[in-house]
């Protein structure tokens, strides 16, 4: 599979919905997709990243209104471990059609509980909408927290909007000022478990969204399955998104091609290298477990 | 049901002297005889491409034996296309193991009981593919805790995953399974056992990691995404062992795991489930067809 998997189409999109798109991180496409599904019925509800209870950590949340969407947007830096609520949503919410949004391993999760539902009764046919975002990696709580207060010198209450681009890691308050570090230096936190990661851009979703790749305020979307096409056409139909070709745009899929291509050599390295991580004593090397062979 | 015993002649290749003629009941036994082949007549044919499959119940809560049942018209569907149920607790009348492509074992097995012994090595010996079905079976589950001492047979202590007794081909962990896992793990087995070349490939590939999760070992808990995960450098917070444990054991802290082992019951579900366990891109790259083709079998 290439490294920006399987899709039917990539455009660059903006939401058309004003009051999604001053919560929103860039395009807000998730928010308003999510909008649409729920007012056609197309979910019942969806597993979203909702508001937490210390600043900028999010918690796992089954949302049914646009308001606890809008009250959901924008991208939190950190772990919400939305899978946590799959079988929840289709048993105490007694959800039909459940929505989800995920990092490209939640979705990776979504598709394993669909295909393999060892644990995870009624739920592979309720699945009704995943949708994927752009992941170069990610961080802790603590982590992030490191990074905002030590090395942004900002309070996590302070901040108003955090953003990661053009290769620095930025710190918006609410007062106005603006902190930045470079993105290098937050290699140190990301999780362990990112490295040995081996999708960017979601490939297992209906329709995976992320900034890379569009101008500044629209979102890259890739229409991967036959679910996500008919839910993306609709959205379209209805008027909830304005479009610009992606060959149009700058920087365009190109970037977003190299950065895909960037991270799954690094970490195919990574996996590669757990191989040969240890020493046996007949001199030949131990290797460390490998997920992509066997449990 | 289906009758276990297939007919050795064939009612459509007896000589037409030989049939029940259609002329005025005489007496009781020209009516029984008439109906008798018709029923047979009907079942004859879908019955010749089916796999085989048995439920062995040992010591287990028959939820294992339910959750098959939970599949509510897709069981009929399985039955009726791909699989004749031929032994099972109460679903099908036959007393001793009989030859079987495919068995299910529910339930730990207990070495105070001599019969559960024989009856799995039974199984064993006449199936193809043999499956530890459910948390008991694989791991031991809830009978882990088993100290003996308990009415009504006080002697009864000794409690061990199957695989301690014989060898296990195929694991299906949880407490109780999914229903749509055993539909699909059916499903498989029958592409499996009679499908096509490109059918055989993707049923491998789609079993194989469940077979090697047997090959892993019989031992599971909370613990296993502490030891195999977390500590291995794997996990990234997913939260999809949180959603998988059917005792809610688990919570997400801050983006990791946290087993209240007192509530564990170690049926393996939480380990099975995660991502990071296995994840096998050459059947998950292709989710949506596999999904379409279940589908499509089941209607």
């Amino acid at each position: 599979m290439d490294v920006l998997g399987n899709y039917k189409s990539v455009i660059a999109a903006r939401s058309t919905d004003k009051d999604i798109l001053k919560k929103a991180q860039d395009g807000g496409i998730i928010t308003t997709l999510f909008a649409y599904a729920l007012e056609e019925g197309i979910i019942d509800g969806a597993i979203v990243a909702g508001p937490g209870n210390e600043p900028w950590k999010p918690e796992p949340m089954v949302v049914s209104t646009k308001a606890e969407l809008l009250a959901a947007a924008g991208t939190r830096y950190t772990i919400s471990p939305n899978m946590s609520l799959i079988k929840e949503a289709t048993r105490s919410y007694g959800l039909d059609r459940v929505g989800i949004v995920g990092t490209p391993c939640q979705i990776q999760a979504t598709r394993k509980a669909q295909l393999y539902p060892i644990g995870m009764r009624d739920v592979d046919d309720k699945i009704a909408l995943a949708l994927g975002i752009f992941c170069m990696e990610n961080l802790s709580y603590q982590a992030l927290e490191a990074i905002v207060e030590d090395h942004c010198n900002q309070k996590m209450e302070s901040v108003r909007k955090m953003d990661i681009g053009k290769g620095k890691f930025t710190v918006y308050t609410e007062r106005g000022a603006v902190s930045q570090m470079p993105l290098k230096l937050i290699h140190k936190y990301v999780q362990p478990g990112c490295n040995v990661c081996l999708d960017y851009v979601a490939n297992l979703a209906d329709i995976s969204s992320g900034s890379v790749g569009s101008p500044d305020g629209w979102s890259t979307v890739f229409v991967r399955s036959t679910k996500g096409n008919a839910v993306w056409d609709g959205a379209m139909k209805a008027g909830y998104f304005e479009t610009k070709p992606m060959d149009q745009v700058k920087p365009g899929l190109d970037i977003v091609k190299k950065l895909a291509t960037e991270k799954i050599t690094k970490n195919q390295k990574n996996v590669d290298a757990r191989k040969t991580a240890g020493l046996k004593a007949d001199g030949t090397p131990k290797g460390l477990r490998n997920p992509y062979v066997s449990p | 049901m289906k009758p276990a015993v297939r007919p050795e002649v064939k009612p459509e290749s007896k000589p037409e002297a030989s049939r029940p003629q259609a002329k005025p009941a005489v007496k009781p036994s020209d009516v029984i005889e008439r109906e008798k082949v018709e029923v047979v007549q009907k079942e004859e044919k879908p019955v010749a491409e089916k796999i085989t499959i048995g439920e062995l119940h040992l010591s287990g809560c028959t939820g294992c034996l339910v959750t098959l049942a939970d599949n509510y018209e897709g069981l009929f569907k399985l039955l009726d296309n791909y699989a004749d149920l031929v032994y099972a607790l109460t679903l099908v009348d036959v007393r001793h193991v009989p030859e079987m492509d495919v068995c299910l074992v529910e339930g730990s097995c207990c070495l105070n009981d001599k019969i559960s012994v024989e009856e799995l090595k039974q199984a064993r010996a006449k199936s193809k593919v043999l499956v530890a079905y459910g948390g008991c079976a694989a791991y031991g589950n809830i009978t882990r805790f088993c100290r003996g001492g308990q009415w009504n047979q006080p002697g009864q202590e000794a409690f061990v995953p199957i695989s301690e007794v014989v060898d296990v081909d195929l694991y299906l962990p949880s407490c109780p399974p999914c229903p749509q896992a055993v539909r699909n793990v059916a499903v498989m087995a029958y592409l499996l056992l009679k499908g096509n070349d490109e059918q055989k490939k993707l049923a491998t590939a789609y079993l194989t990691p469940l077979m090697q999760l047997a090959q892993r070992g019989n031992e599971a808990c909370g613990c296993d995404l502490m030891y195999d995960v977390i500590n291995q450098g794997l996990c990234m917070g997913c939260g999809t062992c949180a959603g998988t444990c059917p005792v809610r054991a688990i919570t997400m802290e801050y983006g990791r795991p946290n087993v209240n082992r007192d509530l564990c019951i170690k049926c393996g579900a939480c380990y099975a489930q995660c991502p990071r366990s296995w994840f096998n891109f050459d059947v998950m790259n292709n989710y949506e067809g596999i999904m379409d083709a279940i589908k499509g079998a089941m209607q």
